[in-house]
């Protein structure tokens, strides 16, 4: 379904984000990328629909060669690409029934779009995402008037209402409280199996990944350190991915600074702060 | 830390001088004053013309006391509905012209070229002084509105395009990416992600602008470039400070009315 070779991406500031990562995802399987941020997640998922241009390698999406294509042919493959968003990045001034038909952008002509006038087929889908999602009372709100959980709701119907292949999801709970992070995972993961989607979350939250992930991606510094079953991820494995030794050698190489932090403390344990 | 011990003899301190080495402070102070002694000077002040000029501001100021709307009455109207007509084209225009230079200006969805060329057009515009652009069109296309309307729209477009560039500089590029990764082409990506997030404040500086180009229809007329300027001008040319002095108010009013207007439009808008 998807399929990743030998792909390297190097930032022009010289950052080699990803290296030589070679990765396969087969139909109706939710991956989970974990990893330490820096770690290059969410630039993977982005050479997927080439928001951000991969360096070097080839990106397959079934039989198609996305690497390769023309401006022209991406935009086609990337509505067979449903992304979901860490700041939901919904268009605030718009409602939420214009964002979720923002998801047809691709396939309606400019006309229609400027003037709201999608086909009937597309609002009858858009209106059942909303139901399935919880939000039909909420269709002619403005997106800005809405709740974080809200508005990752609406983000997840705008990705689905492309009626994509594949689903990219970037870090879906970081901005949510661990509740209300747990139902989008679950309304991600159940709405994917409904519709037999792959997809690959980047999530940097490892018991939530494993809950519902049926299969775990660790990167570190660009490459691919662990790929196996939720169950597989022992504490060594975890080392390896975040690297305690790492976050040891960081901490004493600055000793400069963590002196100052402890002087301000004792400091504001000496004198009470003055009110503001 | 060692304790500090108490001084003996109590230290002397100045705040330093700005020019620490004394003689090219004395120097830079006495070459400054004889300069200002010889700048003075050399402005020759005549006291009979300064006499003669108290007399006639004098005059014009009486005669400024007793406005006199009725006499020119038509002229005046004639004036201020050239005016309106000059400033709600000019911005019309000026506003159409300004959303693609805008566009193309803006860093984050222009390419390099077009960016440059629409910068370069911004800063033309902006480079010169309405009433210097005025007579340029004055001297192009002759006396009349004509003339005026050019200038307004030229220095409305330089002052749209400008903020309005910068506002999409500004705009959140997530909501961009989002609209980006539908499979959006640029003008739906334009419509749906950046327009939204600029549209408010482009009326608002839209509706700015006309309460400004009213304002600068008056001084251009001045030039030449017709609107109650014009009138004005004419009003001065024949010594009638009576009536210059009842456009003048006109002029205040008006003003003073759109600003009004524009301010309440512009606070509903938010
Ligand atoms: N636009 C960019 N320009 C330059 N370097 C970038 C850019 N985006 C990310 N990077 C760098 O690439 C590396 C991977 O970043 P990222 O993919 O955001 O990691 P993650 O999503 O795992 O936190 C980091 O070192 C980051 O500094």
């Amino acid at each position: 379904m998807l399929r990743l070779q030998h792909v390297s991406k190097r930032y022009p500031t010289g950052n080699q984000a990803l290296k030589e990562i070679n990765l396969t995802v087969p139909e109706g399987q939710v991956v989970a990328l974990i990893g330490p941020s820096g770690a290059g997640k969410s630039t993977l998922i982005r050479c997927v629909n080439r928001l951000v241009e991969p360096s070097e390698g080839q990106i397959w999406l079934r039989d198609t060669e996305i690497t390769r294509l023309s401006t022209r042919g991406l935009r086609h493959i990337r509505r067979r690409i449903g992304m979901i968003f860490q700041e939901y990045a919904l268009v605030e001034r718009l409602s939420v029934m214009e964002n979720v038909l923002s998801g047809r952008l691709g396939y309606v002509n400019f006309w229609q779009s400027w003037l709201r006038r999608y086909p009937q087929a597309d609002v009858d889908n858009a209106f059942q995402l909303l139901e399935r999602v919880g939000l039909l009372d909420f269709v002619d709100q403005r997106a800005d008037a809405l709740s974080g959980g809200q508005r990752q709701r609406v983000g997840i119907a705008r990705a689905l209402l492309q009626d994509p292949d594949l689903l990219l999801v970037d870090e879906p709970t970081a901005s949510l409280d661990p509740k209300t992070s747990r139902q989008i995972m679950r309304l991600i993961t159940e709405l994917a199996q409904e519709r037999g989607l792959a997809v690959v979350i980047n999530i940097h939250d490892v018991p939530l990944a494993q809950m519902y992930a049926q299969r775990i991606v660790g990167l570190r510094a660009g490459s691919v350190v662990y790929d196996g079953p939720p169950e597989g991820l022992t504490t060594a494995q975890l080392t390896t991915i975040y690297g305690e030794e790492d976050w040891d050698r960081n901490r004493q190489a600055d000793p400069a600074d963590e002196d100052a932090v402890l002087a301000m403390v004792a400091q504001d344990a000496g004198q009470p702060r003055p009110a503001l | 830390m060692a304790s500090i011990a108490p001084v003996a003899t109590s230290r002397r301190w100045r705040k330093p001088p700005l020019i620490r080495n004394p003689l090219v402070r004395w120097v830079t102070v006495i070459g400054a004053l004889t300069y200002l002694v010889l700048a003075i000077q050399s402005v020759t002040v005549n006291p009979e013309r300064l006499a003669r000029g108290i007399q006639r501001g004098q005059r014009i100021l009486a005669a400024f006391l007793q406005p006199d709307f009725v006499s020119r009455w038509s002229d005046i109207q004639a004036g201020i509905l050239e005016s309106l007509t000059m400033t709600v084209i000019a911005t019309v225009i000026g506003i159409i012209i300004s959303i693609p230079i805008g566009f193309g200006a803006a860093r984050n969805l222009a390419p390099l070229p077009i960016y440059l060329f629409c910068r370069a057009l911004i800063t033309l515009s902006r480079t010169f002084q309405e009433v210097i652009i005025a007579i340029v069109f004055v001297v192009m296309f002759g006396f009349g509105p004509f003339a005026g309307v050019c200038t307004l729209v030229f220095a409305t477009v330089g002052f749209l395009s400008k903020l309005l560039a910068e506002d999409i500089e500004e705009i959140d590029p997530a909501q961009v990416e989002a609209i980006r990764a539908t499979g959006a082409s640029w003008l739906k990506l334009v419509t749906y992600a950046v327009l939204p997030q600029v549209s408010p404040r482009l009326v608002g500086l839209g509706i700015y602008r006309f309460d400004i180009n009213l304002r600068e229809s008056a001084v251009v007329g001045i030039v030449g470039a017709g609107g109650i300027g014009a009138t004005l001008q004419t009003a001065f040319n024949r010594y009638d400070y009576d009536v210059a002095s009842a456009i003048l108010i006109v002029i205040i009013v008006l003003v003073m009315a759109t600003e009004l207007i524009s301010g309440v439009v512009r606070a509903r808008l938010q």
